[in-house]
């Protein structure tokens, strides 16, 4: 077994990065993520895997590096905090439509507007609804400590690629921040020109040779039944996704009267809520995504005949409630418990607002 | 066995350094850790503070309520901090600035001198390896060679050559620890 040794969770997205093969860093720095860039810088990729490592002039460049370095087949990825992803949200969008995978890390902050630097969870809309226009889905994967931070960042290439989509890892200033225990993936070398042509050479601008038609990366489609067959595609696309790769954690859910539902450091917390609870009495369970598109509706819509109770507990306003509620059809009550503009809640907050919501 | 720590003060007096190595004691002692900085705006303002988590099993919440241990630098952090102590915790403060000092009954209170000490030393960089000396004497949930093993891992190789230094001062604290209450 590997060291492991004590990273931030930033540290590790970008050392996850360099181990995994990816091919290009294109970013721009933005408190609390700024370490992922100053890892890389620091590690020097393109003297031992020949990883690029690029600080562009803005976001929306580095979302359109992407573009084309997605385009030509390689491993690319970005990362940013909430205000600078809504200005790669346009890019993200001619991402999805064509079909380009790619990763995408945000460490959410609070807002709106510029917000605050402080830890939130209010991006989930913009990560799982669109935040760029049409009917698109990035595959959202919502990590909850540092070793996810690490394991993550090699399984949503892995999605990214086998779906052709971009894949996003949503993240809060806490994971983003915080140092725990960590087993670094072994070091893996990035893809030949073989091997991107055995991968992604039936649609990647690899170069054209006489013997194939030219490839073209485009998400134009004027014709409108041509688009309406796209989008179509698309959706049977997503929804092989919603079929084969939801992913989630349950912890003390089989006997639990109340259900806390909650994703990212919030999960964490809320962990902790549950055996307070336990202790106190209360069969309380909870159910942590981890992956947030898709839902894991089905579990929820398992679970509901037998709860009392759903508690979405999100460090928002209200967002990922809106997704359970959807799950469970009204089968049983769901109320959302947050906090707002960078506030954490301790443990036992979210034990208070569980008691106090459902009159406990 | 969990202890939930919580170090306070101002920024470049090493809290956040003392917590890391703190923290890779832990790991060198196979105990699970979790150290969360603050990094927002009061951050920028002059203080600083780092919640770490030792425990022997798997932590949940990296953000606690209440903490086993405050280690307190300045008067702005003793003032938001005391009350977080759980009953029958610590509270290991340096006097150094403190202008009101703490008044509950219900934890034991300790002082270092630890500003002092480090201008006898003569370093005064070997500050925050004297609180941390201190705090290991009151409550030894490390072993001091797991913390030079620890500290080996956190500060750079080409800076080891102090580590006898640090040792020193560690050993230093610990000897200059005073119990208030």
């Amino acid at each position: 077994m590997a060291e492991k040794v004590l990273k931030k969770g930033n540290e590790v997205i970008a050392l996850a990065a360099i181990r995994c093969g990816c091919d290009g860093y294109f970013g721009y720095p933005i408190t609390p993520q700024s370490e992922v860039m100053e890892t890389l810088m620091e590690e020097k990729p393109w003297e031992t895997t020949g990883m690029v490592v690029l600080q562009a002039e803005s976001e929306t460049s580095s979302i359109n590096m992407l573009y084309g370095g997605a385009s030509c087949g390689k491993k690319v990825m970005t990362s940013s905090s909430s205000p600078g992803l809504s200005l790669m949200c346009e890019g993200l969008s001619y991402l999805a439509g064509a079909e380009l995978p790619c990763l995408v890390v945000n460490v959410v902050r609070g807002g709106p507007g510029l917000g605050t630097i402080q830890p939130a969870q209010s991006d989930y809309f913009q990560a799982t609804k669109g935040g760029g226009h049409g009917d698109y889905h990035l595959i959202v994967l919502a990590p909850s400590s540092v070793q996810e931070m690490n394991d993550f960042v090699e399984l949503a290439f892995e999605l990214a690629f086998k779906y052709r989509n971009p894949a996003m890892i949503l993240a809060d200033g806490i994971v983003g921040q915080m140092m725990e225990k960590v087993e670094l993936s072994p070091q893996k070398p990035r893809w030949t020109d073989a091997e991107i042509q055995q991968i992604s050479g039936s649609w990647a601008t690899t170069g054209k040779t006489a013997d194939r038609a030219m490839h073209v990366i485009t998400s134009l489609a004027l014709d409108a039944a041509v688009a309406e067959r796209f989008n179509e595609k698309l959706i049977q696309k997503y929804n092989e996704i919603r079929e084969k790769e939801v992913r989630f954690e349950t912890i003390k859910c089989d006997d639990a009267d109340y259900l806390l539902v909650a994703y990212g450091a919030m999960a964490r917390i809320c962990q902790e809520t549950v055996e307070m609870a336990r202790a106190a009495g209360l069969k309380v369970g909870l159910l942590r995504p981890v992956t947030l598109f898709p839902f894991p509706s089905a579990e929820l819509q398992r679970l509901a005949p037998s709860l009392k109770g759903i508690l979405s507990v999100e460090l928002s306003a209200g967002q990922m409630v809106e997704d359970i509620r959807l799950a469970v059809e009204g089968r049983t009550p769901v109320k959302h418990y947050g906090r707002l503009g960078g506030m954490v809640p301790d443990p036992g907050q979210a034990l208070e607002a569980l008691k106090q919501l459902f009159s406990i | 066995m969990k202890e939930e720590i919580i170090i306070a003060g101002f920024g470049g007096q090493g809290v956040l350094s003392m917590g890391k190595i703190l923290a890779y004691s832990g790991i060198m002692q196979d105990m699970e850790v979790t150290w969360m900085p603050s990094y927002g705006p009061e951050m920028r303002g002059g203080t600083a503070n780092v919640t770490v988590v030792l425990s022997s099993d798997r932590i949940s919440s990296p953000i606690v309520n209440r903490c086993d241990t405050a280690i307190i630098l300045n008067q702005q952090s003793l003032d938001k901090f005391e009350a977080m102590v759980k009953p029958g915790g610590l509270l290991l403060y340096d006097p150094n600035g403190i202008t009101q000092p703490p008044t509950r009954s219900d934890i034991c209170i300790c002082k270092i001198e630890a500003a002092e000490e480090a201008a006898r030393i003569g370093n005064a960089k070997a500050y925050n390896m004297i609180v941390l000396g201190a705090y290991l004497k009151k409550r030894p949930v490390v072993q001091l060679d797991n913390v030079i093993r620890g500290l080996k891992k956190s500060i750079p190789e080409r800076h080891h050559k102090l580590i006898p230094m640090n040792e020193q001062a560690i050993r230093r604290g610990m000897e200059a620890v005073i119990d208030v209450c």
